[in-house]
């Protein structure tokens, strides 16, 4: 198999204490959906922070497109063509949607009009309240704003903390349904998820992860048919 | 205390002793009684910061309270003037307290609305004009008796000692209210409504002259020890100095100020020794764990924020005990002279240099600091001299050098402050 | 009934001078609410980088008149304003490299920030007294009056006069344009938006790609400019006196804590609230009051609410009532 387009190989780390991430490997091809599960502390967001060089690795690498970043800062990944959602605190609140936006682009020097109007088409309703500061919007509206402003870098990799934390189902479903379009422009969709059903159905690679190791990976197909995955992650 | 500790405390023994030896001993004891009021007064800093992590930039406002518990202990009662207008100053003052009570209470017990706004803008406003309706006229009445003299309403005429104890009452009454309304919002808010009420309180004992006279001082307050002029006219004592061979005037002097000295000494230690008793007792963990985790501390179903209560008075009111005995030392209450710069930053600077956390620290800070502040000021102006020896007499440059090395102390203070913040953030002597 | 008259010596007496002083403490709050904002922390050195860069003002203003340069009715100082800024600008740059990028690094509490400041205040004010001493220094020259009490009287017949000073004008129109030029910086400009995203949210400004060295920089130099001009502008309308500067202190931070602490809009209308209700509080109202009442009950006393040496209070009064009903304050500030 050739060497997918962002790796996480053999991650060993933690946040300076006991070592958190144990030999854990995570991948993604270029304009695929990888999803990390698995069951609360397993070190799902740590596995992803590992990737975007969050936390020091005391062994194993990231390479993106072959070339060994591990050593880069997450400032200087974001440079590289990698962008990241946090979980929390993922928008600007006093700062408008618009203003969101540019903010995501600032490390750009070109015009990014074009770059606002895909994130605009993508999210219309961004257009609509594009005036009003992102800390009055809904839960979604949020998420949305959150996902623009992480795209308007124009990543190569688009990587999510839990974008569904406490949104409906409804608006769920809808997000997930943006992210597959997101992927489909080619950009690679690295997401970890606590709705691990929903999300393994979108995903073209899943990881499941416990006590910071892979404990399975497949397809999201093969593992949402997996009934050991089934009864033991997916409550049946 | 180990032995390095040890060795800091002597080398500033040896900083008045070199003072004593090359200037005089009656200035080196007289830094000394200073040091030794500074150095209880960043005790009480120190339980607030070090044991809290209260940040309280009022001490000038505790310290005057102090001194103003001093003149209104210890100075001679006006009779006169209480018949003037004493009883109602008093009821004004009663009725002032009403107002705010009554005022707390509506806006506790009333649901939130109009009502209660327009209830409380009520009584407020009414209870105000009242207030003043009744003390002005009594506070003229008094302040028109003997004005040249007193016009105040005097003391209790009790011994000046007690004044000490009175000052810590009334610095932890004040304590109290600004405890109550600013404790448990941020830190920097206690910061900036101590720096505040410090300010008020000066404002109050300036403008305020049937209290203790305002700007135009109150002095002669009683002293706890003899006078010189009567030592000196002592035949016991005369015999005595001309016995070991000591001129009689400088004998009286050093004699007053080791007199002083030694009362001062026995308050320093006697806190001293009930803060480390208190540090050690159960209460004084709590109080650690507290400070450095106070979530932990509040989700273990600690009272966190009227344990800072308590700390917050305790520590005020040996500042307030502080502020009396620098009242005592002085003789006099002048409350133009309270500076923040000196009276809150400058014990700052004592309890970061000392350290903070630890009470031999912040007393080790205490002598250190305040001998610097005094003696900074000629060292100053021996440098300046030196500096300027080359040039030519009279040249702008060098009368003004001369005229601004009186300022070099707020600088040094400054530069020792950075310097420790940054090279030894942790004091003189640490913690434990 | 005068009201004309109660009018004029309402404005004469209470808007005016109370406009002017809010236009100052504004203007230091701003430079309070600045740097909570992006560095976190209450900086208790602002009075005396006011001082500082008043004196440089005075310093340049001297040199100017000593060269024979003057603003014609304009205050010369205006002139130095400029020069005055770039030399505060400078020191607090310096300070920043040498005190507080070392503690910025280390991610220390803001309690220990606030320490630090305490040492740079003891080191600009030593040094503020150091150069120019602690008399009260005048420095306004050019036309004194824009509208005199008498020629107002004159002009409109009435028995009140209104006067309005120069530096009074010159304090507003100089504070507008400061205030209009920063929100233009803070809402158009790259790098004024990155400064709001950097004190929204520091990591996810990181995130984007902001480099924090750099905001910080831009904003110290904001920052003293900002207070460079407040205290040109107050000693202008009143006088410079370094104590005085670091007193400043008190009513500077109850405006920025009243408004919001960290929000710049808040810190302009708190430098109003808190100078209209010194002025108001602390002016004895019995002029405009016999105006206004029969004759029968014209007030024979001052009608003072309370003596002036006791606006510390009404400012910590306000303060304490803001704190306690609205803890971030009128417009939302932080509450970190």
């Amino acid at each position: 198999m050739a060497e997918p387009f962002l790796i996480g190989d053999a991650m060993t780390g933690g946040y300076g204490g006991a070592d958190i991430l144990h030999g854990c490997t995570i991948a993604v091809e270029k304009g695929e959906i990888a999803v990390i599960v698995g069951p609360n502390g397993a070190g799902k967001s740590t596995a992803m922070k590992a990737v975007f060089g969050m936390l020091n690795l005391r062994a194993g690498q990231v390479r993106l497109a072959g070339v060994d970043i591990t050593a880069l800062s997450p400032q200087d990944r974001v440079a590289q063509g990698m962008a990241f959602v946090p979980q929390t605190a993922n928008i600007f609140t006093s700062m408008t949607v618009e203003e969101n936006l540019e903010m995501g682009a600032f490390l750009r020097r070109d015009d990014i009009s074009g770059t606002m109007a895909q994130v605009y088409d993508l999210f219309p309703i961004l257009k609509e309240k594009r005036r009003q500061p992102a800390g009055e919007l809904s839960g979604g509206q949020r998420q949305q704003v959150a996902v623009g402003r992480a795209l308007m870098t124009r990543p190569q990799v688009l990587m999510l903390d839990e974008p569904t934390a406490g949104v409906s189902p409804i608006v769920m479903d809808e997000l997930f349904d943006r992210i597959i379009e997101v992927a489909r422009t080619g950009i690679s969709i690295l997401m970890v998820e606590q709705n691990a059903r929903q999300a393994l159905e979108i995903a073209d690679k899943g990881y499941v992860l416990v006590q910071g190791a892979n404990r399975f990976t497949d397809t999201g197909k093969a593992l949402m048919a997996d009934p050991e995955v089934r009864r033991s992650f997916l409550g049946g | 205390m180990n032995g390095r500790n040890f060795m800091l405390f002597a080398l500033v023994g040896l900083l008045f002793a070199v003072t004593g030896f090359l200037q005089s001993w009656n200035l080196s004891l007289s830094i000394l009684q200073m040091a030794l009021v500074s150095a209880i007064m960043a005790l009480g800093v120190n339980i607030q910061w070090g044991y809290a992590g209260l940040f309280n930039v009022g001490v000038m406002g505790f310290a005057a309270l102090g001194g103003l518990a001093v003149v209104l202990t210890a100075s001679a009662p006006e009779p006169e003037a209480w018949r003037a207008g004493g009883p109602g100053i008093l009821l004004a003052l009663v009725l002032g307290a009403v107002t705010v009570t009554a005022a707390v209470q509506v806006y506790k017990r009333m649901a939130p609305g109009l009502a209660r706004m327009v209830l409380l803008l009520g009584v407020l406003i009414g209870g105000f004009f009242l207030f003043r309706a009744v003390l002005d006229p009594n506070v003229a009445a008094v302040e028109a008796i003997n004005p040249s003299v007193s016009g105040n309403l005097g003391g209790l005429g009790l011994p000046v000692v007690l004044a000490w104890p009175a000052g810590g009452l009334l610095a932890a009454a004040a304590a109290w209210v600004i405890g109550k309304t600013a404790l448990g919002l941020r830190s920097d808010y206690l910061a900036i409504a101590t720096l505040g009420i410090a300010e008020i309180v000066i404002a109050v004992m300036k403008n305020e002259d049937w209290l203790a006279r305002g700007v135009k001082n109150v002095i002669g307050l009683p002293r706890p020890v003899p006078y010189e002029v009567n030592l000196q006219r002592d035949p016991g004592f005369l015999d005595w100095a001309q016995g070991w061979g000591f001129d009689p005037v400088t004998a009286s002097s050093v004699l007053v100020k080791l007199s002083y000295c030694g009362l001062f000494l026995v308050v320093l230690l006697a806190i001293v020794w009930l803060s480390e008793m208190a540090l050690r007792s159960p209460w004084g963990r709590m109080m650690r764990a507290i400070r450095d985790n106070e979530v932990a501390a509040e989700a273990m179903g600690k009272d966190v924020t009227r344990r800072h209560l308590q700390i917050f008075i305790l520590g005020s009111a040996v500042i307030g005990i502080a502020g009396a005995m620098m009242t005592t030392l002085d003789g006099q209450l002048t409350p133009g002279t309270y500076q923040p710069l000196r009276f809150t930053f400058l014990i700052w600077v004592m309890v970061i240099v000392g350290g903070s956390g630890n009470n031999w620290g912040a007393v080790l800070g205490g002598f250190l600091i305040w001998w610097l502040w005094v003696m900074v000021e000629p060292l100053g102006l021996a440098l300046i001299a030196g500096i300027t020896s080359g040039m030519a007499e009279g040249s702008w440059l060098k009368s003004h050098l001369q005229d601004a090395s009186a300022h070099m102390r707020l600088l040094t203070m400054g530069v020792i402050l950075l310097l420790v913040l940054r090279f030894s953030p942790r004091g003189l002597i640490p913690e434990k | 009934m005068d009201l004309l008259n109660a009018l004029v010596a309402f404005l004469n007496f209470v808007v005016v001078p109370a406009t002017a002083y809010g236009a100052q403490l504004a203007l230091g709050a701003l430079g309070v609410t600045l740097i909570y904002g992006i560095l976190r922390f209450s900086n208790f050195a602002h009075g005396d980088t006011m001082a500082l860069g008043t004196t440089a003002a005075i310093l340049m203003t001297w040199g100017l008149q000593a060269a024979g340069i003057s603003f014609g009715p304009l205050p010369t100082a205006l002139l130095a304003l400029p020069f005055a800024i770039a030399v505060t600008a400078l020191v607090v740059l310096g300070t920043d490299r040498v005190v507080y990028r070392f503690y910025r690094k280390r991610k220390v509490s803001p309690s220990i920030l606030v320490i630090v400041s305490l040492g740079v205040m003891f080191v600009m004010n030593g040094v503020t007294r150091f150069i120019i001493g602690v008399q009260d220094q005048s420095f306004a020259d050019g036309e004194r009056f824009l509208v005199t009490a008498r020629g107002f009287r004159d002009a409109t017949g009435l028995a009140e006069g209104l006067a309005i000073r120069t530096t009074q004008v010159v304090t507003v129109v100089v504070a507008v344009i400061a205030v209009a030029l920063l929100f233009w910086f803070l809402n158009r400009t790259r790098t004024g938006k990155s400064m709001r995203a950097y004190s929204d949210n520091e990591d996810l400004a990181l995130l984007s790609g902001i480099n924090p060295e750099r905001v910080v920089a831009v904003t110290w130099i904001i920052t003293a400019a900002l207070a460079t001009t407040a205290g040109v502008l107050y000693g202008l309308d009143k006088s410079f006196n370094p104590f005085t500067y670091f007193q400043l202190l008190l009513p500077i931070f109850a405006s920025a804590i009243v408004g919001g602490l960290g929000n710049p809009l808040g810190a302009i209308v708190g430098g109003f609230v808190i100078a209209f209700s010194e002025v108001t509080v602390t002016y004895a109202w019995k002029k405009v009051l016999t105006y206004i009442l029969p004759d029968s009950l014209a007030p024979t006393e001052l009608v003072q609410l309370m003596s002036t040496d006791y606006k510390f209070a009404v400012s910590f009064a306000i303060l304490i009532l803001v704190l306690l009903f609205m803890p971030t304050g009128l417009f939302k500030g932080k509450s970190v």
